[in-house]
């Protein structure tokens, strides 16, 4: 079962990469357009940190490149694997061919999920070491070994959260038909997640904690990195990220459940 | 069609593309809820301001700021050219083109159409601001009031022609939506949406007066802020208005000229 649908993974990776070598200059246009993305990205962390002394609620110019690294990384994620993907669901629900998807001998949310890559985003991950290492030599020491590696079990429960938001998201689209803008909402809110999360107070820090847990995403790891996360925090993280993914599976069972074709 | 025709026209668009907006008002909410970036913005630079202020921006003026930033946002918003390169793809164009009128003027209207709606958010907005901040938040004398609502006008039509310009770059390549992201991007830069163009380093701050981004947002949130005096403010609305000429004359030779290559294809 699991081989089987890691096969189909692996076609799925190879059929969106012919595809986006087919149209060169849209290819080359892409990669250029990331490149670009990722640069603007950093400019307001130049323009706050201006002068070299200040601090942003505790983060110093360093450490705050940490979580821009962080949201570098989880943005390649999000608009090369996920985006792309379940902006076809969209368009999928509107032309009423969501139909065929649903008759296919594998499970729907997988074939959705799966359906269009954008390899090029891959480059945000060479930039998001960059932008780490740089960070690194701005604080002036390495980041311990277990800090790294929990690091990397939090890139797992963000990727996760990512996902099922998006999952709930796209689930939103059974309700509402036309949502392309959808897309252009979800990503615009993911851009909070580029500051460090004790910038936001009130409403907002419980938001950005709770209902879109973007500083969970972020913050968190940039805080395992150097090495003061709490404990606490790591396990809140992980059971967090576990709930809203069986969350937005149900939510997804229940949306496909309801859902009548929308060409009859 | 004649220019007296046109203007007789003109309301009826206008109505039209007002219906249009209230039917899609579901939409339009998801648009407006997609333009908070004022408000994360605003608690990023309050956050800064907090011990020590930003060369002349305390937390509150920061607030005040980024404020009438989101009302300019709203009020100067355009997509044509999303519009025009769905339309050249899908072919639907041809139906435009048969109308006595030309195109340009139905994307005006409509994009102009969802206006009063966005009243209902702006204004609100603004008195709050007046209130909690005092009447620093609007202009101060009536020339400022003028000032502001022409570099409204101008914000928009900048933002306009350029969608109009870059939308009809699809003309002649198969899709420009990717060269709008890349002007959006420039915009977000160093329009002053995401911070006052005032924080720029100084060599930049010369360039940004010759670009056009500010004069789509920045330009007219400084006037509604009271952050200039009426000689500065003058200079930088006639550079605002140059803009406009530069692209009202580019966007439409460039669509005329994109239009005899049009073949409505998938049409």
């Amino acid at each position: 079962m699991f081989r089987r649908y890691m096969r189909l993974l692996r076609v799925r990776l190879r059929a969106s990469s012919l595809l986006a070598m087919q149209y060169q200059a849209d290819f080359l246009l892409d990669g250029l357009i990331s490149v670009f993305w990722m640069a603007s990205a950093l400019v307001p962390l130049f323009v706050v940190f201006q002068n070299a002394q200040r601090q942003i609620e505790g983060w110093s110019f360093g450490e705050s490149l940490l979580v821009i690294g962080w949201f570098t990384l989880l943005q390649g994620i999000l608009e090369g694997a996920i985006n792309p993907s379940l902006q076809g669901v969209v368009e999928h629900i509107r032309k009423g061919t969501l139909d065929f998807v649903l008759l296919k001998p594998a499970d729907a949310q997988f074939l959705v999920s799966t359906e269009n890559f954008l390899p090029w985003r891959a480059l945000n991950l060479v930039a998001a070491l960059i932008i780490f290492g740089y960070g690194f030599h701005l604080i002036g020491r390495a980041p311990s070994l277990p800090g790294v590696a929990i690091s990397l079990v939090l890139l797992g429960t963000s990727v996760l959260l990512l996902y099922s938001l998006w999952i709930l998201t796209v689930c939103a689209a059974f309700y509402v038909v036309k949502v392309d803008n959808l897309t252009y909402l979800f990503s615009s809110i993911f851009d909070a997640a580029r500051w460090p999360a004790s910038v936001f107070r009130g409403v907002l820090a419980f938001v950005f904690t709770f209902v879109i847990p973007l500083s969970v995403m972020t913050t968190f790891p940039a805080e395992a990195l150097l090495g003061r996360l709490p404990w606490t925090a790591l396990v809140w993280a992980i059971l967090g990220s576990l709930l809203f993914a069986f969350f937005s599976r149900r939510m997804w069972l229940h949306s496909i459940g309801r859902y009548t074709s929308a060409s009859s | 069609m004649s220019v007296r025709g046109t203007l007789r026209a003109l309301p009826t668009l206008l109505r039209v593309g007002v219906s249009e907006a209230v039917a899609y008002r579901a939409e339009m909410l998801v648009w407006v809820l997609g333009t908070t970036m004022p408000f994360i913005s605003m608690a990023l630079w309050t956050a800064v301001a907090r011990y020590e202020p930003v060369g002349r921006y305390d937390s509150h003026e920061f607030v005040r700021y980024f404020l009438a930033t989101f009302v300019v946002r709203q009020m100067t918003g355009a997509y044509a050219a999303w519009q025009i390169n769905f339309e050249v793809r899908q072919g639907t164009l041809a139906m435009r083109l048969l109308r006595p009128i030309s195109p340009l003027w139905s994307y005006a209207a409509e994009n102009l159409g969802t206006f009063p709606l966005r009243l209902f958010l702006v204004v609100p907005l603004t008195l709050f601001s007046v209130s909690t901040l005092g009447t620093r938040s609007v202009p101060g004398t009536a020339w400022g009031w003028g000032f502001f609502l022409l570099a409204l006008v101008g914000g928009w039509l900048i933002t306009f022609l350029v969608n109009v310009f870059v939308g009809s770059l699809s003309l002649y390549i198969e899709s420009s939506n990717r060269i709008m992201d890349l002007w959006f991007a420039f915009f977000l830069v160093c329009s002053g949406y995401l911070y006052p163009v005032e924080l720029f380093p100084p060599v930049l701050r010369g360039l940004l007066d010759w670009l056009p981004f500010r004069y789509q947002i920045g330009l007219p949130v400084e006037l509604m802020t009271n952050a200039h005096g009426f000689t500065e403010a003058l200079g930088l609305l006639g550079r605002q208005w140059l803009w406009v000429a530069l692209l009202l004359g580019l966007s439409i030779l460039s669509w005329k000229r994109g239009l005899k290559r049009f073949a409505a294809y998938g049409g």
